[in-house]
C-alpha cells in the first residue's frame, strides 16, 4: 500500500453538525429589506421563527469548505465508475448556464433565446441518435425511462392493443424494471447469452402477444455492443412490440452508430453522463427522450414550436400527449451545459470523444486482464467488467479492493454490478483520462492484486488514509438516525 | 480537440498496448449496416469566447412572476461554495468513505427540511415539486387501499398535470379535484368533506396557487377522515413564516424548495422535497442519508434504507428515482445555514409586506384582489390583455395569466412580490396603468 497520505489532504477532525455549531443570537447574512417591515397581521403566522440553527456567515463558509474537503470530485483524479461516465466537466458550461439564472420561466420575452437554444440542442441530439423527435424535460435518466415507457404504453393503448410485459436483459440497470413498474408494466428478466450479449434466438422464445417492448442498453453494462440488435429489432417489430434503448452508454458510439439506425423506437440519453455536465453529488441530471416518428404524438407536454405568435413558443397541450412530466422545462441549466459541450467539440470532436473513450477502456482492459479475471472475453467498447474470482482465493473481495483504491487517490469503479458477474468490478475511464493517469490506475490495481496474495489483511482494513474508515452501513439501517432530532430524541 | 488530453504519441502508446493499428478496429463488432458513415450535423467546434458571445440572455426589466418558481436573493457565498469541485463534480455518494462532505450536507438538509415542515424525516430530494406530489400519491397507494386521489383545484396546474401523468396507468384510482370558494380563494371545505373518506388520499397546497393561505387547522379536521393526506408547499420560503404544515397531523409534506438558494434559471434545475411521518419512512421514494459510524467508531454518514431503492429492489422498488437534485439540495442547506431562523423569517416577511404594498398601489388604480382570503406573497387581480401587452412593451411582466387553466377566472393574473422587487418596481408598474 502507498504511504497513508490522506486522500483529501484533510485533517482527520470530525466536522461538527450545523446544529452543534449553532449558538443563540449569531447573525447570519443581512437579507435585503426593500419594504418597510410590517406585521402583515392578516397572515396566520407562527409565533416563533423556524427551528433552524443560528450560524455566522464565516462559520457557514468554513463548515461547507471543510465538508467539501471530505469529498472526492473528478477534478482530483480518475473516477472510473462503469456506466456512470464520469468525464471532465468543462467549466465554460457553468459560465453559460449562469446567464439564464435570473430568468423566470413565465418571462416569455426573456425565454425566447433559451427556447431557440433548446430547439437547436433537440435537433443535435436527434441527429446524433438518428431519431425523429424528442422531449428534453425529463430531469434524469430514470425519469426519461419512465417517460419513454409511458409513451409506449400510450401508443399501444391508442391502437387498442393493451400489452403488459416488458422484457429486460439481466445486465440492465435497476431503474429499468422500476420504471416499467410505475408505467404499469410487468418486467420479465431475459438472460443474456454466454458471450455477454442478447441472442435474437433467445429473445424469440420470450415473444408473445403480451410483450409491449424490450428495454435494452447498448452497448450493454458489460461494455459489449449488442451485435444482434437489428435482428432483435426486426423480431420485436414483427411481434408488434417496441424496442426501447437505455442510452446510459451512448458515450461509446457517438458518431459511430446511431440507435435510430439499429431499429430503436424510443430511447433516453443521460446528459450528465455522455455530455459532460457535472453530477453534483447526485444531480441535477437530465434525461431527454427521443422517439421515431410514430411515437412522436405521445411525447410529453409542452412542445416547443418555432412559429408561435411572438416567436418561438410553447404549446401547452397536444391532443395525444401523455401529459406533463415536470412542472417546468426540466433541468434547463443542465440542457444548456450539454449544448455547450456539443458545440465545443463539434461533429468530429464528439465522434473522436467516443473513439478515445473506447481506446482508453481497452488499454486498461489489456493491462488488467493479466492480473484479474475477465469473465467475458467478447470485445468491449467504452467499459469492461472484471471479477474478484482470482483474489477471492486469498479471501480478498471486490469491496476490499475498491476501498483500497481510495488510498491510491482513485474513486473506485462501479462494484457488484452488473449482477450477471459475481463480485463485478466495472471500469469506465472515459476519454478524459490522459495516458499517465490510466497507467497510474493500472499500476494501482496491479499493486492491490499482489497485496491480495501477500498481505490480504491490509486490504480488509482499507481504507485508512480517508476521512473516515470503512463505514458500517448495517448500523445506519438498524438505528435509523435520519435527522438532528433523532440524535437527541428528548427534544 | 476540446477536452481530449491524448497526444499523437500517447495515442500510439495506447494503440500498441491494445495491439491494434487503428482505433477503428475497436468497432469491428458493430454490424456494418448499423454503422454511421455520415457526419454529425451539430455546429462547432467553437472556442470559449465564441460560446460566450453566442449565449446572451437576460430577464425582463421588471417582473412580478411567481407561481411555483420564485426569485429570491442568493447570498454570494453560495455560488462560491457550491461550485467547489469536491461538491460539483462528485458522483452520488455510494462510496461513503470519500463522500462524507455530500453525505453530511444532505443529512443536514434532511434535518432542516424536517424541522421546517414539522415532520419526522425527509429524503435527499426529488426532481421538482410536481414529481414530489406524484410520488406522494404513489406512496399513499402503497400505504393504503385507495380508490381516489383528491387534490385541490387551487393546486398549481402543472402539479396536477404531472400527477395525472404519473397515475395514468394505475387502474381503479380516480383523480378528483376539490373546488375553491370563489369568494375567498380558499378550498371549499363543505365540498371537500363530501369527497373524503377512508378510501381517498387528499392533497392540499399551502399557500395555494392563488397565493391564498388555507385554513390548515380546519382542513385537518376534515382530512383526518381520509385514508392518507398531505400538504404540498410550492414556496418553501413560506415555511419561514407560517406554522409548520406537519403540526396539522398530515402524513406527508412534499413540494418545491427552489426558493432556498437556487435561481429561477428558466424553470430548472428545481428542487423537489419530500418529508414524512416516521411510520412512512420505509415507504419513501428516493435516497435517504443516515448517521452511522466507521470501523474505528467515529461518527459518519451513509446512504441508508437502500433496500427500498431500484438498484437493490428493481421492479419492487418504492420508486424508480436514482439521480435526483443533489447539488440543489446542497445549495438549499447552505442557504438556510446562511440565513438562519431570523433571516428566513425576514425574507418571508419582506415578501409578504411587498405583496401588500403592491396590492395597495393597485387598489389606488382600481384593481382589487379577486379573492378575499389572506395571501402570503402573491395574489390574483383581473387585468385586461391590452393593459398587459402595454406593460410588456415597457419591459414589465405583470404576472402569470390564469385563464388557460381556470376558464372561470377570465383575465385573471397571478402577481408575485419577493424581496427582489422594489418600491420603484411598483411605481413603474402603476405609472403604466
Amino acid at each position: 500500500m502507498p504511504d497513508p497520505t490522506p486522500v483529501t489532504s484533510c485533517p482527520m477532525v470530525r466536522e461538527p453538525l450545523l446544529s452543534e455549531l449553532s449558538g443563540p443570537g449569531r447573525n447570519g447574512l443581512t437579507v435585503p429589506r426593500p419594504f418597510a417591515a410590517g406585521r402583515c397581521a392578516d397572515i396566520p403566522a407562527a409565533l416563533n421563527p423556524p427551528a433552524l440553527p443560528e450560524i455566522s456567515e464565516v462559520e457557514t463558509v468554513r463548515h461547507y469548505t471543510r465538508l467539501s474537503r471530505l469529498n472526492t470530485g473528478i477534478d482530483q483524479g480518475m473516477y472510473p465508475l462503469g456506466s456512470c461516465t464520469m468525464k471532465y466537466n468543462p467549466r465554460i458550461g457553468e459560465e453559460i448556464a449562469s446567464r439564464i439564472a435570473d430568468i423566470h420561466p413565465a418571462d416569455e420575452a426573456a425565454l425566447q433565446p433559451v427556447l431557440a437554444w433548446l430547439l437547436d440542442l433537440k435537433a443535435t441530439l436527434e441527429d446524433l441518435c438518428g431519431m425523429d423527435d424528442s422531449c428534453l424535460w425529463p430531469a434524469a435518466g430514470a425519469h426519461g425511462e419512465l417517460t419513454g415507457m409511458l409513451v409506449i404504453r400510450e401508443a399501444l393503448r391508442r391502437r387498442g392493443d393493451d400489452r403488459h410485459k416488458v422484457l429486460i436483459p439481466d445486465t440492465a440497470h435497476g431503474t429499468n424494471p422500476a420504471s416499467c413498474t410505475i408505467a404499469g408494466f410487468t418486467s420479465v428478466n431475459v438472460p443474456s447469452g454466454p458471450d455477454g450479449f442478447l441472442k435474437a434466438a433467445d429473445l424469440e422464445r420470450h415473444l408473445d402477444g403480451d410483450v409491449a417492448a424490450l428495454m435494452i442498453t447498448n452497448p450493454n453494462t458489460l461494455g459489449i455492443f449488442e451485435q444482434e440488435i437489428d435482428r432483435i429489432a426486426s423480431l420485436l417489430h414483427a411481434n408488434g412490440s417496441f424496442l426501447y434503448m437505455d442510452g446510459a452508454n451512448m458515450n461509446a458510439i457517438m458518431g459511430i452508430a446511431r440507435p435510430g439506425d439499429m431499429g430503436v423506437d424510443c430511447m433516453h440519453l443521460n446528459l450528465h453522463k455522455t455530455f459532460g455536465t457535472p453530477h453534483g453529488g447526485g444531480g441535477p441530471g437530465s434525461g431527454p427522450v427521443l422517439v421515431k416518428r410514430g411515437l412522436a404524438p405521445y411525447l410529453p407536454d409542452p412542445r416547443i414550436v418555432r412559429n408561435a405568435p411572438g416567436g418561438i413558443g410553447l404549446v401547452a397541450r397536444s391532443p395525444e400527449s401523455i401529459g406533463m412530466v415536470h412542472s417546468c422545462l426540466g433541468n434547463v441549466a443542465v440542457l444548456l451545459k450539454a449544448f455547450v459541450y456539443c458545440l465545443s467539440l463539434g461533429p468530429d470532436g464528439l465522434r473522436e470523444a467516443s473513439i478515445r473513450a473506447c481506446l482508453n477502456a481497452n488499454y486498461l482492459k489489456e493491462r488488467l486482464k493479466k492480473v484479474f479475471d475477465l469473465p467475458y472475453p467478447t470485445p468491449t467498447l467504452h467499459e469492461f467488467v472484471l471479477s474478484d474470482r482470482v483474489q477471492k482465493v486469498a479471501g480478498v473481495t471486490t469491496v476490499d479492493m475498491a476501498k483500497a483504491l481510495m488510498e491510491y487517490g482513485f474513486h473506485p469503479p462501479t462494484v457488484y454490478f452488473p449482477l450477471v458477474v459475481p463480485g463485478a468490478i466495472m471500469i469506465e475511464p472515459t476519454e478524459s483520462e490522459p495516458v499517465g493517469e490510466l497507467a497510474r490506475f493500472a499500476d494501482a490495481m496491479g499493486d492491490i492484486a499482489s497485496r491480495a496474495e501477500t498481505s490480504p489483511d491490509l486490504l480488509h482494513a482499507a481504507p485508512r488514509g480517508t476521512p473516515v474508515e470503512r463505514i458500517d452501513e448495517v448500523w445506519a439501517a438498524r438505528n435509523l438516525v435520519l435527522t438532528w432530532n433523532d440524535l437527541n430524541p428528548s427534544r | 480537440m476540446a477536452f481530449l488530453p491524448t497526444s499523437p504519441d500517447d495515442l500510439h502508446e495506447l494503440l500498441s498496448t491494445v495491439g491494434i493499428r487503428d482505433a477503428e478496429e475497436l468497432f469491428a463488432r458493430i454490424p456494418e449496416h448499423v454503422r454511421f458513415r455520415g457526419r454529425l450535423r451539430v455546429d462547432g467546434p467553437m472556442d470559449e469566447l465564441a460560446l460566450r458571445r453566442m449565449f446572451r440572455a437576460g430577464a425582463s426589466a421588471v417582473v412580478f412572476l411567481g407561481g411555483g418558481v420564485y426569485r429570491h436573493y442568493i447570498p454570494a457565498a453560495l455560488d462560491a461554495l457550491s461550485s467547489r469541485q469536491e461538491f460539483l463534480t462528485a458522483y452520488t455518494p455510494y462510496q461513503p468513505e470519500i463522500s462524507q462532505g455530500t453525505l453530511q450536507a444532505i443529512f443536514e438538509f434532511q434535518s432542516m427540511m424536517a424541522r421546517l415542515t414539522g415532520m419526522d424525516a425527509a429524503n435527499a430530494s426529488m426532481y421538482d415539486g410536481a414529481t414530489a406530489l406524484a410520488e406522494a400519491a404513489l406512496m399513499a397507494l402503497r400505504a393504503k387501499p385507495l380508490r381516489r386521489i383528491v387534490v385541490t383545484r387551487s393546486t398549481t396546474p402543472s402539479y396536477r398535470a404531472v400527477l395525472r401523468t404519473y397515475l395514468r396507468n394505475t387502474p381503479g384510482v380516480e383523480i378528483v379535484e376539490a373546488p375553491f370558494d370563489p369568494a375567498t380563494g380558499r378550498t371549499d371545505l363543505d365540498a371537500l368533506e363530501r369527497l373524503l373518506d377512508s378510501e381517498a388520499a387528499f392533497f392540499i397546497q399551502q399557500p395555494n396557487y392563488f397565493g391564498v393561505v388555507e385554513d390548515l387547522p380546519a382542513v385537518s379536521a376534515i382530512a383526518a377522515g381520509s385514508g392518507f393526506w398531505g400538504v404540498v408547499v410550492t414556496e418553501a420560503v413560506s415555511l419561514g413564516l407560517l406554522e409548520p404544515p406537519g403540526s396539522s397531523g398530515c402524513d406527508v409534506v412534499a413540494g418545491e424548495a427552489q426558493s432556498f438558494g437556487n435561481p429561477a434559471s428558466a424553470g430548472g434545475a428545481l428542487l423537489g422535497f419530500f418529508c414524512v411521518k416516521k411510520e412512512h419512512v420505509r415507504r419513501m421514494p428516493g435516497r435517504i442519508v443516515g448517521l452511522t459510524r466507521d470501523h474505528a467508531g467515529a461518527r459518519a454518514f451513509c446512504l441508508t434504507l437502500s433496500t427500498r431503492e431500484q438498484h437493490i429492489r428493481r421492479d419492487k422498488a418504492t420508486s424508480n428515482i436514482c439521480t435526483n437534485q443533489g447539488l440543489c439540495a446542497l445549495r438549499a442547506a447552505m442557504y438556510l445555514s446562511c440565513l438562519g431562523p431570523g433571516g428566513l423569517r425576514e425574507v418571508a416577511l419582506q415578501c409578504a409586506c411587498g405583496a401588500r404594498a403592491l396590492m395597495q398601489a393597485l387598489q389606488g388604480k382600481g384593481l382589487r384582489p379577486v379573492f378575499s382570503g389572506a395571501v402570503f406573497h402573491e395574489f390574483v387581480v383581473r387585468m385586461d390583455p391590452g393593459t398587459r401587452a402595454r406593460l410588456a412593451e415597457a419591459g414589465i411582466v405583470a404576472g402569470i395569466p390564469l385563464d388557460p387553466h381556470y376558464p372561470e377566472l377570465e383575465n385573471a393574473l397571478l402577481m408575485n412580490v419577493t424581496e427582489m422587487n422594489t418600491h420603484e418596481d411598483i411605481l413603474c408598474l402603476t405609472r403604466h396603468l
